[in-house]
């Protein structure tokens, strides 16, 4: 990379024309979206409208029916949430995907576990010591590394799924409604944790019911209606009333 | 509040009802019995012997349990693995006898495992039927008859044998506790059946093969059954079809108490090793106090019913 392409953020992900049909269902028509490096893009929409499926279509677990995904620059075709993830791509899911019983730097290596020496043990020294770091540079405030998920506030548990996202990560994080289950405090402290993803260049694509929210996060906001794309305006251009009149119809 | 609340995590009592109760019963047996031979040094040994069967069935049911999965069908494994080690080694050199036992211990777990991991029937149902399933087969494989080991080497080396003057039977548990806790909590394998057991969702998501996982935790149990089958039948050095029938109680309530969740997610092999010593323990001391078989069903089951109470007073907290 030279030093004139870092003036010019690239497009992270590019979605064009994505069509996505179960059987004669059509769960979602016509999609595009460009995401760039550094930006935050809230996906909009009532219940039903799709946002889940593009999420899961982006992270590798559907395949889209028709239309292009893009990837750093590549078509890419993932054939499963493994490959996605092997390119970077990471997705914090509503209910979290946390092992409560294990301990916290367990499951930031949850599935990567790393190992040492010839008979390959777990290195929890290592786990436990790269955990430490991630969750102070993170301001995520748990009591330590070894503490169980279980033990931990609803805030903590986000916390913790979205840091372990934001370490593995290379390019995208995705986020389905990270905030859902959380109170006042826990909500600004995630919203926070969110808005750090930015400086961290990494590409963001949010879903939330929150418009507050999505005004005080997002650089764009995209907006689906059963399954249609019926605009994305940038979120210092527009204001509540125009978005909720998208997303309702009237 | 964070030394406390790490302070209460180690207070935990439901952690240790495994030693807590290894050391009541054990005091208690040897300050009523301890005119009645239970402190003697061949009764310990006795007892420690006898327990090696089922020490290596605990191992595998803790893997089975973490991983969320259940498998009742062991005790059948047991005496198949047995019979088809006795038949073999009547006919073929020591070596054989060996895979034959510890084979087909394998591939009825890997039977399981299918039904289990990729059929997703759910365990509990599958290996009741296949227990069944097994236990029939055990009986028409010699027509209920039993089946004498004659290979002294086998006899030695599974059961009355020695090395040091450490029972051979004393090194299969050490080793196989060894082997079972390190691959346990030291391995990616390891992690990933926790993890698997606790939210196999998540382990999906992280990229953990969750039907592979599945797959081979039923396959651990049924080798572990197998060589649970090998000792028993060097030990006695016959085979018949009744071997391991009454184990599964045993066992069960071995793991359990020893701290592995019946849900999945948690689980410890050394806890498993202490808890097959308790049950072996409580069975000795019970015979000795001269209670008649009845009594004896009735008292082990209440302790059982005392110690799987305790064990799991504080999963639904």
């Amino acid at each position: 990379m030279n030093s004139q392409t870092v003036d010019v953020p690239q497009d992270v992900l590019r979605l064009e024309n994505i069509h996505k049909s179960f059987g004669g269902v059509v769960a979602i028509e016509d999609f595009s979206l460009d995401l760039k490096a550094g930006e935050i893009v809230a996906l909009v929409g009532d219940n039903g409208a799709g946002k889940s499926t593009l999420i899961k279509i982006i992270s590798g677990v559907y395949t889209p029916t028709t239309g292009t995904i893009s990837f750093d620059g590549d078509e890419v075709n993932f054939k499963d949430a493994t490959q996605a993830r092997a390119s970077g791509i990471e997705v914090v899911y509503q209910d979290l995907a946390l092992a409560d019983e294990q301990a916290v730097y367990m499951n930031m290596f949850l599935g990567r576990e790393q190992t040492r020496g010839p008979l390959f043990q777990l290195d929890r020294k290592k786990m436990i010591a790269e955990t430490e770091q991630l969750v102070e540079d993170l301001d995520v405030r748990i009591p330590s590394a070894r503490t169980t998920i279980r033990n931990l506030s609803g805030g903590q548990r986000q916390g913790v799924a979205i840091a372990r996202a934001t370490h593995w990560a290379k390019k995208l994080v995705l986020l389905d409604e990270p905030t859902a289950a959380l109170g006042v405090a826990e909500t600004a402290k995630v919203e926070k944790l969110v808005a750090s993803l930015k400086e961290r260049d990494l590409a963001v694509l949010i879903i939330s019911h929150s418009l507050d929210q999505v005004f005080r996060l997002s650089d764009r906001i995209c907006v689906l209606r059963r399954g249609q794309q019926i605009g994305i305006r940038e979120t210092v251009k527009t204001d509540k009333n125009e978005i909720v009149s998208m997303i309702t119809g009237v | 509040m964070q030394k406390l609340a790490q302070l209460s995590q180690k207070l935990n009592l439901t952690q240790y009802v495994v030693y807590i109760g290894f050391l009541l019963i054990f005091v208690f047996f040897a300050i009523t019995l301890g005119d009645d031979g239970f402190l003697t040094q061949r009764n310990l040994v006795n007892i420690a012997l006898q327990t090696a069967p089922t020490t290596i069935m605990a191992i595998g049911l803790v893997f089975v349990l973490a991983a969320g999965e259940i498998d009742l069908s062991f005790g059948s494994i047991v005496a198949v693995s047995a019979l088809a080690s006795a038949v073999v080694l009547g006919e073929q050199p020591l070596f054989f006898g060996i895979l034959a036992g510890l084979g087909v211990g394998v591939a009825i777990g890997f039977f399981n495992g299918i039904l289990v991991a990729y059929l997703r029937l759910p365990s509990f149902l599958v290996t009741l039927a296949t227990m069944g399933l097994f236990a029939g087969i055990a009986r028409t494989m010699t027509d209920l008859r039993s089946v004498p080991v004659l290979n002294s080497t086998f006899t030695d080396l599974f059961g009355s044998g020695s090395l040091f003057g450490v029972p051979s039977l004393v090194l299969w548990t050490i080793g196989a506790v060894a082997l079972g806790h390190f691959v346990f909590r030291e391995t990616k394998f390891g992690a990933h059946v926790l993890a698997t057991g606790d939210n196999p969702r998540a382990a999906q998501v992280s990229g953990i093969k969750v039907p592979r996982v599945r797959m081979l935790v039923m396959m651990v149990c049924g080798a572990c059954a197998g060589l649970a089958g090998l000792l028993y039948a060097g030990r006695l050095q016959s085979a018949r079809y009744t071997l391991g029938e009454s184990d599964l109680m045993t066992v069960i309530a071995a793991v359990i108490i020893g701290g592995t969740a019946l849900n999945g997610g948690k689980g410890t092999i050394i806890g498993a090793l202490v808890g097959s010593l308790m049950m072996g323990m409580l069975n000795n001391g019970l015979i000795l106090m001269g209670l008649s078989v009845s009594d004896q069903m009735i008292v082990r089951g209440l302790i059982i019913l005392i110690a799987v109470a305790i064990s799991l007073r504080d999963v639904n907290r």
